[in-house]
């Protein structure tokens, strides 16, 4: 019996690869934070310079003033280091992602809403449907809805790279090497502070997720996502 | 069901067996391209790698932005260091006349050089970002000799790989490849936005390596060593940084 699974094996690996290096940034990513939890516009800023804005929250290092009557302990190190090898596992994961989606017809088939669902009325009854926080219908087992199509979309093909370049802007060699790469961001600090507000909306895309596989079936969710069947009952051939 | 598995075996060995040659090659080729970097090895050794790798390949000969002065700074933060020793004091006393960087390892002519004499090198001048990994970051105005001038000076050996540097203060050392040593922007800095270098900013002497970040520009130097490894230096990790956790390359 060979039933086709709900997610190809690709998107399966790929899917938890990306988790797993995202959850290493993301933990890394506020280790390095918290030695400057303060934010600029342009180029240059620091202690000095008057903040875009600041986290209220204590700091890694002493020559930040925070209000806080304390210093955290400085784990930079090994949170660059894992930062940087993650970002090399999720973008490596990613051009795979990418590449077997464009030539396996994923984004096509999978992702692209539909024109009809596009209309105001289409969306406008899945968005009333989540709003009355009704269930998932059997439909949605086997495929997006338009709400996670174009959430999925925006995730993968403007916040990823958004962050990765925000990122790479903020690399000093990177820098000298595509100089416009920094100054189409504002600077280099721009980039830092873009950078933050992209993983921030990647943090809160992670937790929608993770609650409304819960509200739609973790179990079948889950299965779908490892093995490749929403549940027994559900299999299609 | 068997011939699948039997299929399925063999590809999977076939697809793991060229990989890992794939891997044993791409490393020789680093290794003879200088692409590993010293603290390659380890957990985080594979990350380092492709960063180190790919911003050489990328970004050999590239320059760092230079700035308008009307984006410097004002004012610059300088940020903390160890309280500097006696011997710094004493140095600060005359004026840092009596201050001096010596030269030695594989080169033609090992020298020391007082202030006054690399003040009367050729000076370039750049404003450049100084950014720390911390995030935080200025733009000031930097002059000084290019190191590359130096090399010159003392007839660097063709089987030079690094040039080693260390701080008046005990235990800060740092080290950089060629590309770096040799990149026109790489100074033997001493003054600062039109004055000498100020002591909250490393004056005498400090390293400005604009293509990294600030960790790499260390403050007070008054060694320069130039290896063909860095094995026999410290714990053999490239420099100080990646002996209290830090990378050896801060291009990123």
């Amino acid at each position: 019996m060979t039933a086709r699974p709900r997610h190809s094996a690709v998107v399966r690996v790929t899917h938890w690869i990306t988790t797993l290096s995202f959850l290493a940034l993301l933990v890394s990513g506020v280790e390095i934070l918290i030695s400057h939890p303060r934010f600029y516009w342009g180029e240059a800023g620091n202690v000095l310079t008057p903040p875009l804005f600041k986290l209220p929250i204590p700091a890694s290092r002493s020559t930040v003033p925070t209000g806080y009557g304390y210093v955290l302990p400085d784990q930079n190190g090994w949170s660059r280091y894992l930062h940087f090898q993650s970002a090399w596992v999720a973008v490596m994961t990613g051009l795979l992602y990418v590449v077997f989606g464009l030539f396996k017809g994923h984004f096509r088939q999978n992702l692209l809403p539909a024109r009809a669902a596009l209309s105001w009325r289409g969306l406008s009854m899945v968005i009333a449907r989540h709003l009355r926080l009704r269930p998932a219908g059997e439909e949605e087992a086997w495929s997006y809805n338009v709400l996670q199509r174009l959430t999925y979309l925006l995730v993968i093909f403007v916040l990823f790279p958004l962050v990765i370049w925000t990122g790479l802007a903020m690399s000093p060699a990177i820098a000298s090497a595509i100089p416009a790469a920094v100054t189409v961001l504002g600077g280099q600090q721009s980039a830092r502070t873009i950078h933050f507000f992209v993983s921030v909306f990647l943090v809160l895309f992670l937790l929608t997720h993770v609650v409304m596989v819960c509200l739609a079936g973790f179990r079948s969710r889950m299965r779908a996502m490892t093995i490749g069947r929403p549940a027994a009952h559900m299999e299609r051939t | 069901m068997s011939k699948l598995s039997r299929r399925q075996l063999i590809t999977t060995g076939l697809v793991a067996t060229a990989g890992a040659s794939g891997l044993a090659v791409a490393r020789r080729l680093a290794q003879r391209y200088g692409l590993i970097p010293p603290d390659g090895g380890g957990l985080y050794g594979p990350g380092e790698t492709l960063t180190y790798a790919a911003q050489r390949l990328l970004t050999r000969h590239s320059l760092a932005r230079e700035f308008h002065a009307s984006q410097i700074s004002k004012p610059p933060f300088a940020n903390e260091v160890a309280p500097l020793g006696e011997a710094f004091q004493r140095l600060q006393e005359g004026s840092f006349a009596g201050w001096r960087l010596a030269v030695d390892g594989l080169v033609a002519r090992p020298a020391s050089f007082s202030l006054s004499e690399l003040k009367r090198f050729p000076r370039r001048s750049q404003i450049t970002h100084l950014a720390c990994e911390e995030g935080w970051s200025y733009i000031a105005e930097w002059g000084g000799v290019p190191l590359s001038h130096i090399l010159d000076v003392v007839g660097t050996l063709p089987q030079a790989r690094y040039v080693v540097y260390r701080s008046i203060q005990p235990d800060w050392w740092e080290s950089i490849d060629m590309v770096d040593a040799l990149h026109p922007q790489t100074l033997v800095t001493h003054g600062m936005n039109g004055g000498d270098l100020p002591v909250a900013f490393g004056g005498p002497l400090r390293l400005r390596v604009p293509r990294q970040l600030g960790y790499k520009s260390v403050k007070y130097i008054t060694r320069l060593t130039i290896t063909d490894s860095l094995k026999r230096f410290g714990k053999g990790l490239g420099s100080a940084s990646p002996e209290s956790g830090y990378a050896w390359y801060a291009g990123i």
